[in-house]
């Protein structure tokens, strides 16, 4: 086993800047990530494999993080997933050759953030992808989500996806956006924070408006329906300020692909399972771990930046993985008190500025009650067990009041996702049942992060070579 | 009366509990059940559901078939469907030593009533292809089975509110007082609860419970390691496990299969259980990979601990406590699950002055003089 003064369990631009840091500042430092390149999912390099056109449009921002997490001495394993972490610390990843793990005095999560859907009924059906999983589809490999597609939910994303479907080829329906118009304007402060972002978004709002895309502000999808082969009728309808589905009028569209999303959720596995404390922000994609100004969570030793902390984008991520990495060096003891102050001080106001930026979108990003509220009771909350609405409604007139025993009386979140895609919303529909979202609480984190496959674990061993514990009484 | 005053008060709403207030109700008395969290959330919504007779103490066996029968007629008297299904149940040996063990471990249970009988490997092998052909030696019993563990408090839920149990969930108790009606149980932020008799139900908390009025105990918590697959085909039917116990294997209707075997992870009675230890949980699927060979081809999906408590002798401690007045304590029991629906029913006999079909099992020879304590 190898050990290391801290280990980073994430690629993206949180870890590699918190890495590229804490190295720069000598410690030692292990990146962990599942991907094969850094980047995490907004920089997330297009596969190697792919070659041409696809690598020249990569992001620069990201082609410059890889270029510099390269150049470091910065031990990378990539294409290993992490699956657990323990306490003091070791962490166990499952990479190209099998199990490996290492241990280290600190640990920082930089696991970013994870797409959440409010439910319609349809919304599983093979022709939807959300705006996150659209965005990676169309930056990093060059794939059009269908031919004529809608564009459905809240948040930035919602520009990001339907200019690059115009982009690469493709043809928007129309943009079905939660928001009004004036809650985009409500943000033009935030905005101006960020004046080369903001003039793009005008920029990319002027393209839309050349290529004939409506925009449908105070909208949501009702329902998608299946009307031929690689077709779907999308039902689209008014909503109140709450996301509440108003009377009328509705309309309906004909595509063969709708990207939908509203908004991001923390990825918080490692600190669940190390049993931090959560605060619940609403603003900023529901639970996160509370952390003091120095990254440092409720477990001693275990730091959180990046979206795993609360969304705030990944300009914030970026200069917060930094401020982190040096935290963290501080903590440790490589770097002298007077030099992290001079040092911190710049960092600090630049992470105020990003944050400032992506607190804004995230805000647009924020689950609407009302949305919920409307959730017909037919509808599957939990894909991967087929759980409906109605069912979750028995189990809670049946003495279910937190999420936890809901998991555990209809299955809800038990499935390969870990809850990690139902989790806030089946959090969000039981306070409608009754109760705040503190009494409802987080599914309890569980390892492994990700489902692993069993003989790979197993590895190959003769059966006298396995290591049993003495037997249990007669 | 008041509305918080009972003639009997169940501490600790695990399965034990659960039973033995669902019983008290049944026999007329005016009962509480009250828990700090929510109703089997802890041990008896998290273990393995197995109901087996391979891995119960032999001096258990006859409770565990009463407790087994139980949990498959739950429909008749829970009113619920719990997932409790029969099946058949196998304890493999690899080596020449498991063999001996498992020879010596089948003939102390069938000397207490379990039909446990061994097979050649040809014989396991027809009944459940899966198993691996390596095997040496097999012990079979055709009473076994499982319960879906996860819906426990579901069932007992709805049984103990129609028999008219005062549920209270999510009230945490920090003491209890002895008055001349019986006991005062003091809860964190709320109103005491008053009762002429009271049952400390609190697994591996019963130490602490026990301490409350004054008697000493050691409670050992173990922390059982719990593994759960992705749904897969069907590759096995019965419930499998080795002879040493350190196994058990079991494939639900769902695809999903659940492996146990008692590795431990960490976690104590105060913060619960806490994190599994990697090392175990590859030990443990290793075991089961071995044991049926098809599992290879699914996912470990989650894995979670389980808090089980033992005593000094290993032995369950159930009944009246030594000194007191009508002061009950059931908890510890092996395979406590699999006989809770039994024990607790015995208790409730007990408490309600009829004599139990079975012994209890005596709290007083495990009590210590308080200087003891560290």
């Amino acid at each position: 086993m190898s050990a290391a003064d801290l280990i980073i369990v994430g690629g993206g631009p949180a870890g590699v800047e918190a890495a590229l840091e804490a190295e720069a500042h000598g410690l030692s430092v292990i990146l962990m990530d599942e991907a094969p390149q850094a980047g995490g999912q907004v920089y997330r390099a297009p596969p190697r494999a792919f070659s041409g056109a696809i690598q020249r449009q990569a992001d620069p921002i990201g082609v410059r993080l890889r270029d510099r997490l390269s150049a470091s001495r910065v031990q990378q394993f990539f294409d290993h997933t992490v699956w657990s972490v323990s306490p003091g610390f070791r962490v166990d990843a499952l990479g190209p050759k099998g199990p490996v793990s290492y241990e280290a005095r600190a640990v920082l999560a930089a696991s970013g953030a994870q797409e959440r859907v409010v439910p319609f009924p349809g919304w599983t059906r093979p022709e939807i992808v959300g705006l996150a999983g659209a965005t990676i589809m169309l930056k990093s490999q060059g794939i059009l989500p269908g031919r004529l597609t809608l564009v459905a939910g809240q948040g930035p994303l919602l520009l990001i996806v339907a200019i690059g479907i115009l982009k690469a080829g493709g043809r928007v329906a129309a943009i079905v956006d939660l928001a009004s118009r004036a809650e985009w304007l409500a943000d033009w402060p935030a905005l101006a924070s960020r004046p080369d972002l903001a003039v793009r978004g005008l920029a990319w709002r002027a393209k839309l408006a050349r290529a004939g895309v409506p925009i449908l502000y105070r909208h949501a999808i009702r329902q998608v329906e299946k009307v031929g082969a690689r077709r779907v009728s999308v039902t689209v309808g008014p909503v109140a300020a709450n996301g509440m589905p108003l009377a009328a009028p509705l309309r309906g569209f004909e595509v063969d692909a709708v990207a939908v999303g509203n908004g991001l959720t923390a990825s918080t596995d490692i600190t669940r399972l190390l049993r931090a404390e959560h605060h619940f922000e609403p603003l900023r994609g529901g639970w996160a771990p509370k952390l003091d100004a120095y990254y440092r969570s409720s477990v001693s030793g275990l730091y959180v930046a990046g979206d795993g902390a609360g969304i705030a984008g990944a300009a914030a991520a970026a200069c917060d993985g930094r401020l982190a990495g040096l935290c963290i060096a501080h903590d440790l003891g490589t770097v002298a008190e007077a030099e992290f102050r001079r040092a911190a001080a710049p960092l600090r106001r630049d992470a105020a500025r990003a944050r400032r930026f992506g607190t804004a979108m995230a805000k647009l990003m924020a689950l609407r009650q009302g949305q919920v509220q409307a959730i017909p009771p037919e509808t599957v909350l939990c894909r991967c067990e087929d759980i409906t609405r109605a069912e979750l409604t028995r189990a809670v007139g049946d003495g279910a009041r937190s999420l936890n025993q809901l998991k555990a009386w209809t299955r809800c979140g038990m499935g390969p996702c870990q809850g990690r895609i139902c989790g806030d919303v089946v959090g969000a529909v039981l306070v409608v049942e009754g109760g705040t979202r503190e009494d409802v609480g987080q599914f309890t984190g569980r390892t492994p992060f990700r489902p692993l496959p069993l003989d790979q674990l197993a590895g190959d061993l003769a059966y006298a070579d396995l290591k049993l514990p003495p037997p249990a009484p007669l | 009366m008041s509305e918080l005053t009972f003639d009997s008060a169940v501490i600790g709403a695990g399965v034990m509990g659960a039973n033995v207030a669902l019983w008290l109700a049944r026999g007329g008395m005016r009962t509480t059940l009250i828990d700090r969290g929510e109703i089997c959330r802890e041990a008896s919504g998290v273990n393995a559901g197995t109901l087996t007779l391979h891995m119960t103490r032999a001096a258990l066996i006859p409770y565990a078939m009463k407790g087994r029968a139980l949990w498959l007629s739950s429909q008749a008297w829970l009113g619920a469907d719990v997932g409790a299904r029969s099946a058949s149940g196998f304890s493999l040996a690899f080596t020449e030593a498991e063999e001996e063990m498992l020879v010596k471990r089948a003939e102390a249970r069938s000397a207490m009533g379990a039909p446990i009988r061994i097979v050649t490997p040809a014989e396991a092998r027809a009944i459940e292809p899966g198993i691996n052909p390596t095997i040496r030696a097999a012990a079979f019993c055709a009473l076994d089975g499982h319960v879906t563990a996860y819906l426990t408090g579901r069932g007992y839920r709805a049984a103990l509110l129609q028999a008219g149990v005062a549920l209270h969930e999510g009230h945490g108790v920090e003491g209890i007082g002895v008055s001349d009606a019986g006991y005062v149980i003091r809860r964190c932020g709320a109103a005491p609860i008053h009762a002429r008799r009271i049952v400390l139900a609190g697994g591996v908390w019963l130490e602490t419970m026990l301490a409350w009025l004054g008697q000493h105990v050691s409670v050992r918590c173990l922390i059982n390691q719990l593994i759960v697959t992705e749904r897969m085909r069907p590759v096995m039917r019965s419930v499998v496990g080795i002879a040493n116990g350190l196994l058990s294997l079991k494939q639900f209707e769902n695809g999903t299969v659940l492996i146990g075997g008692g590795w431990q992870g960490k976690g104590d009675p105060i913060r619960g259980g806490i994190e599994p230890i990697p090392d175990n949980l590859i030990g443990n699927i290793q075991l089961a990979r071995h044991a049926i060979p098809a599992l290879g081809e699914t996912r470990v999906l989650r894995i979670w601990l389980g808090l089980e408590s033992e005593t000094e002798d290993a032995m369950p401690m159930v009944g009246p406590l030594p000194g007191l007045t009508e002061a009950y304590v059931i908890g510890c029991v092996h395979s406590g699950y699999t006989s809770a629906p039994y024990i607790g029913r015995l208790l409730a006999e007990r408490i309600l002055g009829r004599e139990p079909e079975q012994p209890l099992f005596d709290p007083a020879r495990l009590m210590k003089p308080r200087q003891e304590q560290a």
